[in-house]
């Protein structure tokens, strides 16, 4: 269709653009490729097709290369075309998994299972990851934002940089009166689904729009994709964005600190990333993992805003030939050598509890 | 177009008389056949995609929780399920009208001077050039929109607001590279090829004895030129800026690049504003759940009915042109 193909040449021509602005930072995955590919053991083999979140994308792309190095007749094929695509390619039986920002919807659960005939559909969180507030300000660095103004910012109601509430988070900082112009994703996307029940959760009564994958509040202006957030926020001072952390890694963006629930700002980093979805909470039901993440944690050190991104799978009902291949990749993807393979490209390593448990379900698969 | 049917009047009866077929030929049964065939295919293919576009609107359009035709709000995968086609169609309308504005004036200038105006040997490269730009994938003005256009209008749009600012549609609360004035200068450099390569290819048809008789009373060029080549290319001229104009309010990939993707209905050109139909479904489409979908598809649908009527509006202003000429 017209514009699929359209959508997609875009997406390429835009990181593109943005690979050929960042160049060579996209080469430091390979230490972690050699690393990882010697620990996969039950090699499964044939073709898998899965699709789906584009979050997870860049993850998916270095498990894959790992796991065919080690696995010479396996063929695993990714294709990033968005969560609400991948959940309906995996519903209607033409992919084995789909990778989504979100769990299984109350109404799209009943149809997952049917596709599953004899099982039902899980939810396994694979991939963290952290949303950075990033931000373009000629002369500003370590920027502190805390939740109430985060969500002033973006809800326009904080709209100068030189505002008394961005003064009060940053005490010491020479603050422009530029104007703030806020970017936000045009697309639907678990990062704006996100960040939104952030801004709900933590400062309800400056942030009075739904949450919801889609932007809704007035104001500002919409890019399509990560890559499309992180070229605007570089190409326009006084912007100030949420993204995925890896494209603002990428991009060579700067991001601002953020207060957790105990008030104290905290840097983004895999580590803080990682304790602040520590603080989940497991929500699904039986074998299903879908987590609610606590977006007030108190947590020291904890970063407050983190997305976590599925695997959407059958728990029974695989064909025998899928099955095999489904199970060793997964198996892999939630081992230490998986999870740490993804640090450095911005991602954060599931943490132990919630690990162990993803294990435990993608063992019983059958 | 009168020119056409005019050449085709002088160049023979061959087509203009249709003589009657000789029932004996299987060839010629066989073609006509085949040919009747292929308008008859075209009308089942609209007929198709009309049904399609109407089948699959149908149950998100009764999902809505608002009005569609009045809403500026996009969100058809929330719940409520909530979406309107006020804020888009009014977006790529404004876009594509202003497009057209700073368009045709200058299409029909680089017209004139390739017909009229530049030596032969120049004409030809310049008219090459031109079909050439016309063949320019639009994901390639969007780019260069996005990464040269935005940066390099932010400052001119500035000073426009600084001096024009009490203009209503030079206001703005802040001044945006992203904006509707910048998505319609895109969409004028894509569509000033097309204009102007149909404009010239007019202007080139215009009679030469009246030219010549202009010229012997004693008329300059541009009296020559006024006098009889505009009145004669007037109506090409109109069609061609509603070709121009089609493809602008179909344009997708350069209007969602360089639009700020707002759900605003608003006429400050130079704040954060502006989106499109298209642009909407292209940056929208991938990541939309079967609600969201169906939606797109009512948008899609809304589309086509604008171009229709765009069209039968040209059409009507061309005929009514001709009866005069």
């Amino acid at each position: 269709m017209k514009f699929q193909r359209y959508a997609g040449i875009a997406g390429v021509v835009v990181a593109g653009a943005l690979a050929l602005t960042a160049c060579g930072t996209d080469n430091n995955t390979s230490p972690g490729t050699s690393k990882a590919a010697g620990n996969i053991k039950d090699c499964g083999k044939g073709t898998l097709n899965a699709s789906g979140s584009t979050a997870q994308g860049n993850a998916m792309d270095t498990w894959r290369k790992a796991y065919q190095e080690a696995c010479s007749g396996a063929n695993l094929n990714y294709n990033g075309n968005g969560s609400g695509a991948g959940v309906q390619q995996f519903i209607a039986g033409s992919t084995a998994f789909a990778g989504s920002d979100s769990a299984l919807k109350p109404e799209e659960h009943p149809k997952a299972d049917q596709r599953c005939k004899t099982g039902s559909a899980v939810d396994l969180p694979m991939v963290v990851g952290p949303i950075a507030v990033v931000y373009n300000l000629k002369g500003v660095d370590n920027l502190q934002l805390s939740p109430k103004t985060i969500a002033g910012i973006f809800a326009g109601k904080i709209k100068t940089w030189n505002d008394p509430a961005i003064k009060k988070d940053n005490p010491s900082a020479k603050l422009p009166s530029t104007a703030i112009s806020t970017v936000h994703r045009a697309d639907e996307s678990g990062t704006s689904d996100n960040f939104t029940k952030f801004m709900q959760a933590t400062a309800p009564k400056v942030w009075t729009y739904a949450p919801g994958k889609k932007w809704v509040a007035p104001g500002g202006q919409g890019a399509k994709g990560s890559d499309g957030v992180a070229a605007a926020v570089k190409q326009g001072n006084g912007s100030i964005a949420y993204d995925e952390y890896s494209y603002a890694m990428n991009g060579k963006l700067q991001t601002a600190k953020v207060a957790n629930g105990s008030g104290k700002f905290v840097e983004l980093s895999p580590d803080s990333a990682s304790k602040g979805v520590e603080a989940a909470k497991v929500v699904g039901k039986g074998k299903d993992l879908s987590l609610a993440i606590d977006y007030n944690t108190k947590e020291a050190g904890a970063y407050p805003i983190v997305l976590t991104t599925y695997e959407i799978t059958c728990l029974k009902g695989l064909p025998a030939d899928q099955l095999k291949l489904v199970k060793s990749f997964l198996t892999y993807t939630a081992s230490d050598a998986g999870q740490s393979g993804l640090t450095q490209l911005g991602y954060a390593p599931l943490p132990k509890s919630i690990q162990t448990k993803v294990q435990d379900v993608v063992k019983g698969l059958a | 177009m009168s020119s056409s049917t005019e050449i085709i009047e002088q160049g023979g009866s061959g087509a203009g008389a249709r003589p009657a077929p000789s029932p004996g030929r299987l060839g010629d049964r066989l073609f006509r056949l085949a040919s009747s065939g292929a308008g008859i295919l075209l009308l089942v293919i609209m007929a198709a995609i009309a049904a399609f576009l109407i089948a699959e609107a149908i149950p998100a359009l009764r999902a809505n929780h608002a009005s569609f035709l009045t809403t500026t709000t996009w969100n058809p995968d929330g719940t409520p399920s909530v979406f309107g086609i006020a804020a888009l169609a009014f977006g790529t309308v404004l876009t594509s009208l202003i497009a057209l504005i700073i368009a045709t004036p200058v299409a029909v200038g680089v017209a004139l001077f390739i017909s009229h105006y530049a030596p032969r040997s120049l004409a030809a490269i310049l008219g090459y050039i031109v079909d050439l730009l016309a063949a320019v994938p639009s994901v390639v003005y969007g780019l260069w929109g996005l990464i040269f256009l935005v940066p390099g209008v932010q400052p001119v749009w500035q000073w426009l607001h600084d001096t024009l600012g009490f203009i209503p549609l030079f206001s703005a609360d802040q001044v945006a590279g992203k904006s509707v004035l910048t998505g319609s200068l895109v969409l004028a450099i894509m569509i000033l090829p097309i204009i102007a390569a149909v404009s010239r290819e007019v202007f080139l048809q215009a009679p030469v004895n009246l030219q010549e008789a202009a010229l012997g009373l004693g008329a300059t060029r541009w009296e020559m030129i006024r006098m009889t080549v505009l009145p004669f290319g007037k109506s090409g001229v109109i069609s061609a800026a509603m070709l121009g104009l089609g493809r602008a309010l179909g344009e997708t990939i350069a209007v969602a690049m360089v639009l700020p993707a707002a759900f605003t209905v608003s006429a400050q050109l130079l704040n954060t504003n502006g989106n499109s139909i298209a642009a909407n479904i292209a940056n929208t489409f991938a990541e939309a759940s079967e609600n969201g979908r169906g939606a797109l598809i009512a948008s899609g649908l809304v589309l086509f009915v604008i171009t229709l009527v765009v069209n039968m509006a040209a059409r009507l202003v061309i005929a009514r042109k001709k009866v005069r000429a």
